[in-house]
């Protein structure tokens, strides 16, 4: 069964419409994500997209006829707040669910509450230790650094690169995927000649590029990195003339990158990204053009801001717990957990979600088109 | 050696953005004995002033011409309400009020701008110039000739003029400053106007290398403050050659050791240097008269 967010929103509008229920006790979901602090530009986005998916929820008579009760705290990117809040959602607001953990810190420190209390809690954050081992009440939307990594190297090996260089960013998520690539690059016969990283905070990468420039035999080079880094690296790759095919990650897909990187240095640049960052390019006949679609519309029209994966990565955890909610027909925390577990075709922003008991994500490669900048926007080649 | 080339070229710039971060701590050291741990912020305001103006339509230079006073203004107050109602309590709560400071500024700037990452267009452009099989950006001649230009403007006036010389016998003895008819109130005012418009200047020029958001301050701050220490604080030929011997150095490391050990290799020669040189490259002796 294919479910989509207005298809759901158009059905529980129809039921209340319909029969006129009369008002339930109200669900309570919890939410804590890293509005403000060092998370916020991922967090903001999320705080924005949850807010707005519960008011049009509501505004369309709840979930079978009961309306959402939302708590969402702001844990500024703290672990130690995030486990408070966690806690406080648990115990004092007796939420059946919770979303949050914007980053991969404050989602291990969720975790254990969540786990403990037996309720079900959806991850916003990117490391694969999130779903890997799977534990009973955990689950995440956005897809992994490792996902990102093997889209990257597909596209490299149809192009036929066998020999690539790695500049990577120090920070969390930089280290976290050369780590996730260098783990699996082998399975794709690429070798890895220069391996070079950068500060988080670093003004020019100019040295570590030169010497991927000097190293022989170099086809193409991967950029693993987050925020400032990867502009910086694009813009210093365009200075040197390097001429090879550079790859960012799916870290910096956004229309910002292509912006701080400049139009005429991003030229030709490839990376993983998801459906929502090229909305206006997918046919209809695309299984995700209505959701992203509807997203988008929505979300810019109530924040007059654009669209970010960060928010769209909420959209689906909000998606994914309504959706479960509905065909669990209660608000038993258990109830609802194993029907996220069987979730099964839902479309999200993210991609097509299935997940089953050994599988908390749920997404697959299919989830990420890969992308080229041409011309200052975006391309879909595959 | 193009290698070697680059990798200088690299270093002068990342130099120059340090060197020009750490002269903005100059001016209220020397006033105040205070390391204003505030003076990232100033950068990161006069670069984001700048791009949100320009992003409202004005022309760059004029943009850029108010985030400077706007720092500047920002600066004064900072003074007035957090500075100068401690002026008794020791310089180490000073330096504490600052990073509070800095706290409260990059705070505020998240909510009244936002927490994306801005640039605004290089000054002439984003064609490389080629040195000697090296390549660097004209944005870089801008920071170096403004490090250069800020430095001789600073030197000038601390060797030059009277209120140069009132602000360093301002920081030697307050008291003595006082009687020989030195507005120390005003000297204060005007040291950390001074030392805000520089961080906002440096924030201006180094924005299209750096980019810039709110949270960008501590970092640079940081690197200007070892650029400084190194250089000896306090003393603007200091701070210059500071700037750029760190940025040269990590640039050195990153080329032909390993781009793991950058930071690690700075900090470790800026550590051996006090160690020989407490006082830093070029810092005056400290003597206490008894």
């Amino acid at each position: 069964m294919k479910l989509s967010m207005t298809t759901a929103l158009a059905g529980t509008l129809a039921l209340v419409l319909g029969f006129a229920a009369p008002a339930f006790a109200d669900i309570k979901i919890g939410a804590t994500v890293s509005e403000t602090g060092p998370a916020s530009f991922l967090g903001d986005p999320e705080a924005k997209t949850l807010k707005m998916l519960v008011d049009a929820l509501n505004a369309a008579g709840g979930i079978n006829g009961e309306k959402i009760e939302f708590v969402i705290y702001d844990d500024g990117g703290d672990p130690n707040k995030a486990r408070t809040f966690a806690t406080r959602l648990v115990e004092d607001d007796e939420v059946v669910a919770i979303i949050g953990g914007t980053t991969t810190g404050t989602t291990m420190a969720i975790m254990p509450v969540a786990e403990d209390a037996e309720i079900p809690f959806i991850s916003l954050a990117g490391a694969i230790e999130i779903i890997d081992p799977v534990r009973p009440y955990t689950f995440k939307t956005p897809h992994t650094d490792r996902m990102a990594c093997a889209k990257i190297f597909e596209d490299m090996k149809k192009r036929g690169f066998t020999k690539i260089g790695m500049i990577s960013g120090s920070d969390g998520f930089g280290a976290s995927m050369r780590k996730q690539c260098l783990a699996i690059i082998g399975d794709y016969g690429i070798e890895v000649l220069a391996d070079e990283t950068y500060g988080p905070t670093d003004a020019d990468m100019t040295p570590q590029l030169t010497n991927i420039k000097g190293k022989d035999g170099v086809q193409a080079v991967l950029n693993p990195g987050f925020g400032q880094g990867p502009a910086i690296v694009t813009r210093n790759y365009a200075q040197l003339a390097i001429g090879l095919p550079l790859y960012q990650s799916h870290g910096v897909a956004s229309d910002s990158f292509i912006e701080l990187a400049g139009a005429q240095a991003a030229e030709g640049v490839r990376l993983p990204g998801t459906a929502l960052l090229v909305a206006g390019l997918l046919p209809e006949s695309d299984p995700q053009y209505a959701v992203v679609k509807a997203y988008k519309e929505a979300y810019e029209k109530a924040t007059g801001k654009p669209v970010s994966t960060f928010g769209g990565y909420a959209h689906d955890a909000f998606a994914i717990l309504v959706d479960a909610i509905k065909r669990s027909g209660g608000s038993e925390s258990s109830a609802i957990r194993d029907a996220i577990e069987a979730t099964s075709g839902l479309v999200g922003t993210t991609g097509t979600v299935t997940m089953s008991a050994t599988d908390h994500l749920g997404l697959d490669l299919s989830a990420f088109r890969m992308l080229e900048i041409q011309k200052g926007g975006w391309k879909i080649v595959e | 050696m193009p290698e070697l080339m680059q990798f200088f070229l690299s270093g002068i710039t990342v130099g120059a953005v340090y060197a020009l971060v750490a002269l903005g701590f100059t001016i209220i050291y020397n006033a105040s004995d205070v390391v204003n741990f505030a003076q990232g912020e100033f950068v990161m305001l006069g670069g984001m002033i700048t791009v949100f103006a320009f992003e409202a339509g004005l022309p760059l230079p004029l943009a850029a011409l108010i985030a400077i006073l706007g720092t500047a203004v920002i600066g004064v107050a900072l003074n007035r309400l957090a500075i100068e109602p401690a002026r008794g309590a020791p310089v180490v709560s000073l330096i504490i009020i600052t990073i509070g400071a800095s706290i409260f500024i990059r705070g505020v700037t998240q909510i009244v701008f936002d927490k994306q990452i801005h640039r605004f267009p290089a000054f002439s452009g984003d064609a490389p110039i080629a040195v000697g099989g090296a390549t660097i950006l004209p944005q870089s001649l801008w920071v170096i000739a403004g490090a250069l230009a800020v430095f001789i403007g600073l030197w000038l006036f601390f060797t030059r003029t009277l209120v140069g010389r009132a602000v360093l016998a301002t920081a030697n003895n307050r008291i003595a400053a006082q009687l020989v008819g030195i507005n120390t109130k005003f000297i204060m005012t005007l040291s950390f106007a001074m030392s805000a418009a520089i961080g906002a200047l440096a924030g201006v020029l180094v924005t299209p290398i750096t980019l810039t958001s709110y949270d960008i301050g501590i970092s640079l701050a940081l690197k200007g403050f070892a650029a400084a220490m190194l250089g000896g604080m306090g003393n603007p030929k200091g701070a210059l050659v500071g700037g750029l011997l760190l940025g040269i150095l990590e640039a050195m490391t990153a080329g032909y050791i390993s781009s793991q050990y950058k930071d690690a290799a700075a900090f470790v020669v800026i550590l051996a240097v006090l160690f020989a040189m407490p006082q830093g490259l070029f810092g005056r002796k400290q003597t206490d008269r008894v």
